[in-house]
């Protein structure tokens, strides 16, 4: 047998000897394939569909493939249309569909079912498109196909769809297109023009008319969006650089057209549409960088919207949108589910109620308590009375609040924007004064002396200061997306470079924001039985359970008892009184007990973030003087204070509370970043002179702060910060450049000594510095 | 330089047909999803359907 006969096959970088065959995570000792029963699943799934190929190509990241244990019920039906015809379709969006395979795999494995006529995905977008034949309710079947596979899915929302659809986007590309049409077949013409020295006049008359011919619709059509944005910014009476574009661009397009017609030596249409396609470049994939950005976002969000049970009257549930249910509708809350809307308690209830008033510990309500929204079921499930409709609610409220604390922000001025201000009048000045030195002064006829005044203003026409701060952003935004920050706004770079002071947020900002289990009093072997148990449950503790032992097998025929707990066998799971024990003062412990031995019991806390002293003294080091601002108790805040290296702190702050230190921080002069998670954070993200949210933030949270970290913990927060201001430096490189080059350039164009040929070189050669400049500025 | 009478015309309908081209794509959502099509060629085979009993 020959030796390649017996070599083994190689493993792909995805399947090494030590991951998961399903989702890449890295196997704990005694595993042999898979890092879970639902991996284990996932794979029979793929592999009984032949599929595997999907595991060749697989270019995720490790983990985020894993199916969840306990996926959450969404009820998909009354999410998909009709189309007719007895054709369903449904809109989904899918996360964790990051690589060509994934895409492959969910519409492979969608389209098997007999009954789906199509299943599309969008790889940038994450928008999964499913039509089939047959009853709405199959969606859930489907939906559930998704699960199986490891990919969580969301009705795809109108947020989903704002971020996506790019109308404007899609015009700037249309215009690049035209203008890079335009701009090469002048060239073309000009070049022969400019070589052809021996050429008749009548030919070169005829060349100059067919440049003209391509050259005004190409500027006309191609150059709207800037006479839009000019127009706009003329009208406010701001000179932008949009401004400075326009009149260069126009006037180079009628100056040449006049020197079409009486036939002079150059024309210099190609300047014009040059300058255009290169300034829609760096619009074009600006915009796209930053769509990426919103459309993260929008699928953070939409993965947390959800569907609200209500009861009807004869009883019986129905999932509805939150938006549909009116004020003294009932409403089950399921345990582990986030209230969408406030209302009073039928029953006693257990809440965790941190994203709204920052408090650490849950809290018990009273049948009757009137309970806020955004507060999380952390006991059984209960009915409450919807008490204000979505619309007129404690979120609505807080949205508004929010809304108002951004409109009181002021317009923050972009570095690009400051230096039109100054440097459009002057260039138009000097521009003037040209045409009035050759025409007035020096007696050149007044076609000459235009030709000069428009020379200068295309040799000055902002091209590499246009293209200086863009280009970037561009580098900067990307290079943060692949770190796990998202970007949601076009200065919060600029903002983010010039903080001088950090707010933080306690509860699910320093801390995890979830339960953690204490170690102590308990052996490995009891845990993992007791994870194997809580695995089959939504609650939040059983959650944090499995969380601390992600490794444990799935225990058979698990037996939920509403409220109370876990029943597999003789093992018992749940709260210390369904195991015979007096209950907790907290409700932050689970007991364990296997039939009659000593119950063991679990305590949870919501315990610090391990990277949170470290990224506070970076930041601190980065020139950030920390503060943490809470909703919680005095005692609470003063230890974490203390534990994650805070000199300054402020207890039982409320959402206006937090809104007012940092319009206080304002009114001092300086700088703050907040960084906060809840609901109750949400206004004062907003106020503040730039944001940031971790993840799992509340979806308030999220919409109002500037940056999102993707990534668990705050360890990015010092990098972003540390890539903001290398960015910002390199900015101010750029426009000193640009500006530096026309101090050198305006001589020459007043001088009359500009040729089509010298303004095209410096064009192009002073945007490509800049660009490649602008290209340093992802490293951090 | 007669040749130019063939030659610049015949140029500019390529750019033109470019042109058109670009904006068919453009109109056709070809340009929505980039990261997708770029993955999409890959694939080397059609759905499979099982027949409906």
């Amino acid at each position: 047998m020959s030796l390649l006969g017996r070599t083994q096959p190689v493993a792909s970088g995805a399947v090494s000897v030590a991951a998961c065959a399903h989702c890449g995570a890295r196997l704990a000792p005694g595993q042999a394939r898979f890092c879970c029963a639902g991996c284990e699943g996932a794979h029979g799934l793929v592999a009984g569909l032949g599929l595997d190929a999907f595991y060749r190509r697989q270019a995720t990241e490790a983990g985020t493939l894993r199916p969840e244990a306990a996926a959450p019920a969404l009820d998909f039906a009354p999410v998909a249309t009709a189309q007719g015809d007895g054709v369903q379709r449904l809109d989904l969006v899918v996360s964790g569909l990051s690589c060509g395979a994934c895409v492959w795999l969910v519409e492979q494995a969608l389209a098997v079912e007999p009954d789906v006529l199509s299943a599309r995905a969008a790889l940038a977008t994450r928008r999964l498109t499913i039509t089939w034949r047959g009853a709405a309710a199959r969606a859930n079947d489907l939906a559930r196909v998704l699960a199986r596979l490891g990919f969580r899915a969301a009705p795809w929302s109108p947020a989903c769809l704002r971020a996506t659809e790019d109308a404007e986007g899609r015009r700037l590309a249309r215009a690049l297109g035209i203008a890079g049409f335009g701009a090469m077949n002048i060239m073309l013409i000009s070049v022969a023009v400019w070589v052809g020295g021996d050429m008749g006049p009548s030919l070169r008359h005829g060349l100059h008319w067919l440049a003209a011919m391509i050259g005004l619709p190409v500027v006309l059509v191609a150059g709207m969006p800037f006479y839009a944005s000019a127009w706009a910014a003329l009208r406010a009476g701001r000179p932008s650089m949009d401004l400075a574009v326009s009149l260069g661009v126009l006037a180079t397009a009628a100056m040449s057209l006049s020197e079409t017609i009486r036939n002079g030596p150059y024309t210099w249409f190609d300047g014009a549409t040059m300058l255009l396609a290169l300034l829609l470049a760096g619009r074009v994939f600006d915009r796209a960088a930053r769509r990426r950005a919103r459309q993260s976002v929008a699928e953070l969000l939409a993965l947390q919207d959800g569907l609200v049970t209500r009861l009807r009257p004869d009883g019986r549930g129905e999932s509805v949108p939150a938006e549909a249910v009116a004020a003294g509708d009932r409403v089950l809350v399921a345990a582990g589910e986030r209230l969408r809307l406030d209302g009073r308690s039928d029953d006693a209830a257990l809440l965790d109620a941190a994203a709204t008033t920052g408090e650490s510990l849950p809290r018990s309500f009273a049948p009757g308590d009137a309970l806020p929204a955004g507060a999380v079921n952390m006991g059984a499930a209960f009915t409450m009375t919807v008490s204000a409709a979505a619309k007129d609610g404690s979120l609505a409220a807080m949205a508004r609040l929010l809304e108002r604390a951004e409109q009181a922000k002021g317009r923050f001025v972009a570095i690009a924007d400051r230096a039109a201000r100054l440097y459009v009048p002057v260039v138009h000045a000097v521009a003037a004064a040209t045409f009035f030195l050759w025409w007035g002064v020096l007696d050149a006829p007044w076609q000459v002396a235009l030709v000069h005044a428009v020379c200068v203003l295309l040799i000055t026409c902002p091209c590499a200061l246009a293209l200086a701060v863009p280009a970037v952003q561009v580098v900067a935004v990307g290079a943060l997306f692949r770190r796990g920050v998202l970007v949601t706004s076009a200065t919060a770079l600029e903002r983010l470079a010039s903080a001088d002071c950090a707010v933080f947020d306690k509860t699910g900002t320093l801390t995890e924001g979830r339960p953690v289990l204490l170690p102590g009093g308990h052996d490995a072997g009891v845990l993992a039985r007791a994870a194997g148990l809580a695995g089959a449950s939504r609650h939040p503790l059983a959650q944090a359970l499995v969380r601390a032992c992600p490794d444990a097998p799935l225990a058979d025929a698990v037996r939920e008892v509403p409220g109370q707990g876990l029943v597999a066998g003789a093992a018992r799971l749940g709260s210390p009184a369904f195991v015979g024990l007096p209950p907790s003062a907290d409700g932050m412990t689970l007991a364990f007990r296997e039939g009659d031995a000593a119950p063991v019991l679990f305590r949870f806390a919501d315990r610090m973030r391990d990277d949170a002293p470290e990224a506070v003294a970076a930041l601190a080091s980065l020139g950030l003087a920390p503060e943490l601002l809470s909703g919680d108790g005095e005692g609470a805040v003063a230890a974490l204070a203390w534990q994650a290296g805070i000199g300054g702190w402020q207890a039982g702050a409320d959402p206006v509370a937090k809104q007012a230190r940092i319009a206080a921080l304002l009114a001092e002069g300086r700088r703050p970043l907040m960084v906060g998670d809840g609901i109750n954070d949400a206004a004062a993200l907003a106020a503040a002179h730039v944001s940031a949210s971790p993840a799992g933030a509340t979806d308030l949270a999220q919409t109002a702060a500037d940056l999102v970290l993707q990534r668990e913990g705050l360890a990015m927060l010092p990098a972003a910060v540390r890539i903001a201001r290398r960015a910002q430096a390199i900015a101010r490189q750029n426009i000193g450049f640009s500006v530096g080059y026309n101090v050198l350039a305006v001589p020459v164009a007043v001088a009359g000594l500009v040729t089509p040929l010298v303004a095209a070189v410096v064009m192009a050669s002073s945007s490509i510095i800049v660009v490649l400049n602008a290209l340093r500025a992802g490293r951090d | 330089m007669d040749v130019l009478l063939y030659l610049i015309p015949v140029s500019l309908l390529l750019g033109l047909l470019g042109l058109v081209a670009f904006l068919w794509a453009l109109r056709s959502r070809q340009y929505d999803d980039l990261d997708g099509a770029a993955a999409r060629i890959l694939f080397d085979d059609k759905p499979r359907k099982e027949t409906p009993p």
